[in-house]
């Protein structure tokens, strides 16, 4: 495919769009190109994104953020970092190159997400060009605004379908004064039960992750309130007449939350692997579906290893009341939508795309 | 200025022709799967349809329906869309901008018979109810596993989870526990034609685009939502609750950027003004100090040992910015009371004046001085008293105008007033309804908000729900035309308002 002379103007970037508009001529959307094989392979000429960086605004009393799509995610992280402030969502950066606009547009949240939202939970605004090339605004800066439809949360995970991201406004939080990782050697159903319990009590947990036996939770909060909950969740666990030996302050489980939220861990090395989105207290997985599996989120996401065809994974995700998406080397592969569901897909894209021309069939062939 | 619907259908010029017709072509459709009793004609029952908790629009629907199955609302549905008859949906009419109020010779959806909740379930943390459930209904019903439902408005004893998905509704606590849309994670939705598809899922989110984003807040335009899966949290160990006066709406403000600077996020972070101090303290004797120019009222919650620490921070940071007396609700009785006189603000400034008109702006926080003053001499210039009442936390406004709608000329100053309100929130950066949502009271503003090219945006994508412009036509989404007219109204000196910003 010819490569178009990168650009750093959103007029130029417009009028890109509009000429593909006329021409019918497809566009595949590129910012850092960290997450291309999160969707099907796109064929068409390269809109990039990388270029058009810049924090446009960021007043930390006001906790918002407001910066171009292609800004390195990992500038925008050292900027709050500096105020005491982070991305609520921890969303994995993969390599130095990952972009605001790619991370949002793919709707990437981390270990942190069950806790304290999705990024499309702390999406305020966007600007962005539709499939005519017209720039519009939608949302804006503030908490709450229910100002016509929220258009700026359906552009996260749409992946650019619906819309090419231009500058994106976000919630940001403060960060916590402490954080700290207890692990707890376990089987999955004590697990399971386990973090049950705990979810029915005010607890500061972020993120959690059980696999071979051994329950890690992280706490992060203010120093009372981790302190606190560290001495009862490492105190006495008794699940189902059983003592569970709890480790408190394990030094050196930080670096697993980086790995999960990287996928450095060895079940993203291998060639295909699943996440499976589930209720979070989902029982086990049937043995002779699951290989290998690091489940996370409370339960609500799990990393699976299959020798089964999609249709069957697809099917028990469905059954269990979620979704499944394998993952490979290149391209991934969507549990299909109800046939409803799918016409009203389409009929949404083509509301913002007319001629369909960004990123066709990036998430599903048809869409 | 008019805020009369938008007029859809051609034939409309003969309403009540076109009544009987439609009367004489849906009722026995309507009959074939739908008891006769669960069909409203009479005018004298209809009135109680016929307006939301903005009474000072009113319409009366062609009928009422109120369906108790999916399959009855999948059967209005289909016959209202093979007759091009347009579909309202109603909640329990708490809202206060006219969303829900009919369309003439429409159908009103009454959704009050789907109050049931289906299941709680602790381990996952999840309710399944109908969306005439009540919203303070779901809270009662998980407190015995220690869950509740976030949302909060003040209607929560009254109003439906159904409008509260409809409207996108806040409350107090939003700051910190979001909005209406943070708190759900399915929706199942009847379309326009009667098909019925399934949003979101049990799971903490869904394949394909995010549809339950976009149906959060979209007051009954896309689809009608009949079943919701909706989150619940878990109640904090401590809470604490304080009221703290100021002598200057400067030092309130301050006051609220510092908390937030300070890396903590409280439950409920409220600000009144001294008109509002007064209206309230009279109704509910809550011990609000009458003499100060702006209350603050902060709640925060989590670990004991939590709370006592940020307790201890908030009030020297109050302290630093010369607050005058601080009071510290030191049982769940008195905190009760202080929130309690804050929720019953609204009832409250009914007793000033015949009519309240409330704006619902959203501004940056930093703002909020600035703004507080601006509209306090915008209502000096159109005299007329509003009461400032700010969820200050998250920065969303509700100046209350008071007037009287008798008197034509007065109502008619109200209402520019409250452009003029909300023209000043788009200035700063904020938006023209951060919770109530647009309805129809709202829906001029809207031109100033939003470009042609954005509200053709918000038309296709309805379109996309609803071709034929069934649902709830004419609120939240103004035409282009409508536009057009309003804003030519609206220019001054052949300029555009607020030239200097960019229009994005």
């Amino acid at each position: 495919m010819p490569v178009n002379p990168m650009t750093s103007s959103e007029e130029s970037l417009a009028d890109q769009v509009i000429q593909a508009y006329r021409d019918k001529q497809p566009l595949r959307i590129v910012g850092g190109g960290s997450k291309s094989a999160l969707g099907h392979t796109v064929t068409g000429t390269d809109l990039c994104l990388n270029h058009y960086q810049g924090i446009i605004n960021y007043e930390p009393s006001e906790l918002v953020i407001t910066a171009r799509a292609g800004t390195p995610l990992h500038i925008i992280e050292a900027t709050l970092a500096e105020q005491g402030q982070m991305l609520g969502f921890e969303p994995p950066r993969y390599n130095n190159k990952a972009t605001l606009g790619g991370t949002i547009a793919c709707g990437l949240s981390g270990p942190r997400r069950p806790y304290s939202g999705a990024a499309r939970d702390f999406v305020l605004g966007c600007r962005m060009i539709n499939g005519k090339g017209e720039r519009l605004n939608f949302g804006g800066q503030v908490m709450k605004n229910v100002a016509g439809y929220d258009v700026s949360r359906l552009m996260c995970g749409a992946q650019g379908t619906l819309g090419v991201l231009l500058d994106i406004s976000l919630k940001v939080v403060p960060r916590p004064q402490l954080e700290q990782t207890l692990s707890l050697e376990c089987d999955e159903t004590q697990a399971r039960t386990l973090l049950n319990n705990l979810g029915l009590k005010p607890l500061p947990i972020s993120a959690t992750c059980y696999q071979d036996g051994q329950l890690c939770i992280r706490l992060s909060g203010s120093e009372s309130a981790v302190m606190a909950a560290a001495q009862f969740i490492g105190g006495e666990q008794q699940i189902g007449g059983e003592q569970l030996s709890g480790d408190e302050a394990l030094t050196g489980r930080e670096q697993l939350w980086q790995q999960l939220r990287e996928q450095q861990l060895p079940i993203f090395k291998q060639p295909f692997f699943w996440r499976l989105s589930l209720p979070p207290a989902t029982g086990p997985l049937p043995k002779e579906i699951v290989e290998q599996q690091v489940i996370e989120w409370g339960g609500a996401q799990r990393w699976i290893t299959s020798q089964a065809d999609p249709e069957t994974v697809w099917n028990l995700a469905r059954s269990l009341g979620g979704h499944g998406t394998r993952y490979g080397t290149d391209e991934s592969l969507r549990q299909p939508l109800e046939p409803g569901l799918f016409k009203l897909s389409q009929q949404l894209r083509t509301s913002f795309d007319p001629e369909r021309i960004l990123n066709p069939g990036r998430l599903y062939p048809t869409l | 200025m008019t805020l009369s619907p938008d007029s859809l259908h051609p034939d409309s010029q003969h309403p009540e022709a076109q009544r009987e017709q439609r009367l004489n072509d849906l009722l026995p459709l309507l009959r074939q799967l739908i008891p006769t009793q669960y069909i409203i004609t009479e005018v004298e029952q209809l009135r109680a349809y016929e307006c939301d908790a903005f009474t000072t629009m009113r319409q009366l629907p062609l009928l009422t329906v109120l369906p108790d199955t999916i399959e009855q609302v999948q059967h209005v549905m289909r016959c209202c869309h093979q007759l091009d008859i347009p579909v309202v949906a109603r909640g329990a009419g708490t809202g206060l901008t006219a969303g829900s109020m009919p369309v003439e010779n429409g159908v009103l959806l009454g959704m009050s018979r789907f109050d049931q909740i289906y299941n709680i379930d602790p381990d996952n943390r999840t309710a399944l109810i109908g969306p005439g459930v009540r919203n303070l209904a779901v809270t009662e019903a998980a407190a015995v596993h220690n869950l509740y439902f976030a949302p909060d408005p003040s209607s929560q004893l009254a109003c439906s989870v159904g409008g509260n998905v409809a409207e996108n509704a806040g409350g107090v606590h939003c700051l910190k526990y979001g909005l209406t849309v943070h708190n759900i994670l399915e929706l199942e939705m009847v379309t326009a034609s009667g098909e019925l598809i399934t949003l979101g899922s049990a799971a903490l989110d869904a394949a394909g685009y995010d549809l339950t984003a976009i149906l959060t807040g979209s007051e009954g335009l896309l689809g009608i939502v009949v079943r919701i899966r909706v989150k619940l949290l878990p109640r904090a160990e401590s809470c604490r609750v304080m009221l703290a006066a100021f002598a200057t709406i400067e030092d309130a403000g301050q006051a609220i950027a510092a908390v937030i600077g300070a890396g903590i996020i409280p439950a409920g972070l409220e600000m009144i003004d001294q008109t509002g101090i007064c209206a309230i303290e009279e109704l509910m004797h809550a011990g609000y100090p009458v003499d100060a120019a702006a209350v603050i009222i902060c709640e925060l919650d989590g670990g004991e040992a939590e709370v006592e620490d940020e307790l201890q921070q908030v009030i020297q940071i109050f302290r630093e910015l010369h607050a005058t007396d601080i009071q510290i609700a030191e049982d769940a009785e008195q905190s009760t009371r202080i929130w309690a006189a804050r929720k019953a603000a609204f009832p409250a400034l009914a007793r000033l004046a015949p009519d309240n008109y409330i704006m619902d702006g959203t501004i940056p926080r930093r703002a909020l001085a600035q703004v507080w003053k601006q509209i306090n001499l915008l209502a000096d210039q159109y005299q007329l008293q509003v009461v400032n009442v700010f969820h200050a936390g998250d920065g969303n406004m509700h100046p209350s105008i008071l007037f009287d709608s008798s008197n034509e000329e007065e109502h008619q100053r109200a209402f520019e007033l409250g452009t003029r309100i909300l023209e000043l929130c788009i200035e700063v950066g904020g938006t023209i309804s951060g919770e109530h949502g647009i309805g129809l009271e709202k829906i001029n503003q809207m031109c100033l908000q939003f470009n042609p090219q954005e509200l053709a945006q918000f038309h296709a994508l309805k379109q996309a729900f609803d071709a034929k412009t069934l649902l709830n036509p004419g609120k939240q989404i103004p035409t282009l035309a409508r536009c057009a007219e309003f804003n030519g109204l609206h220019v001054h000196n052949g300029e555009m308002p607020f030239p200097h910003l960019e229009r994005f």
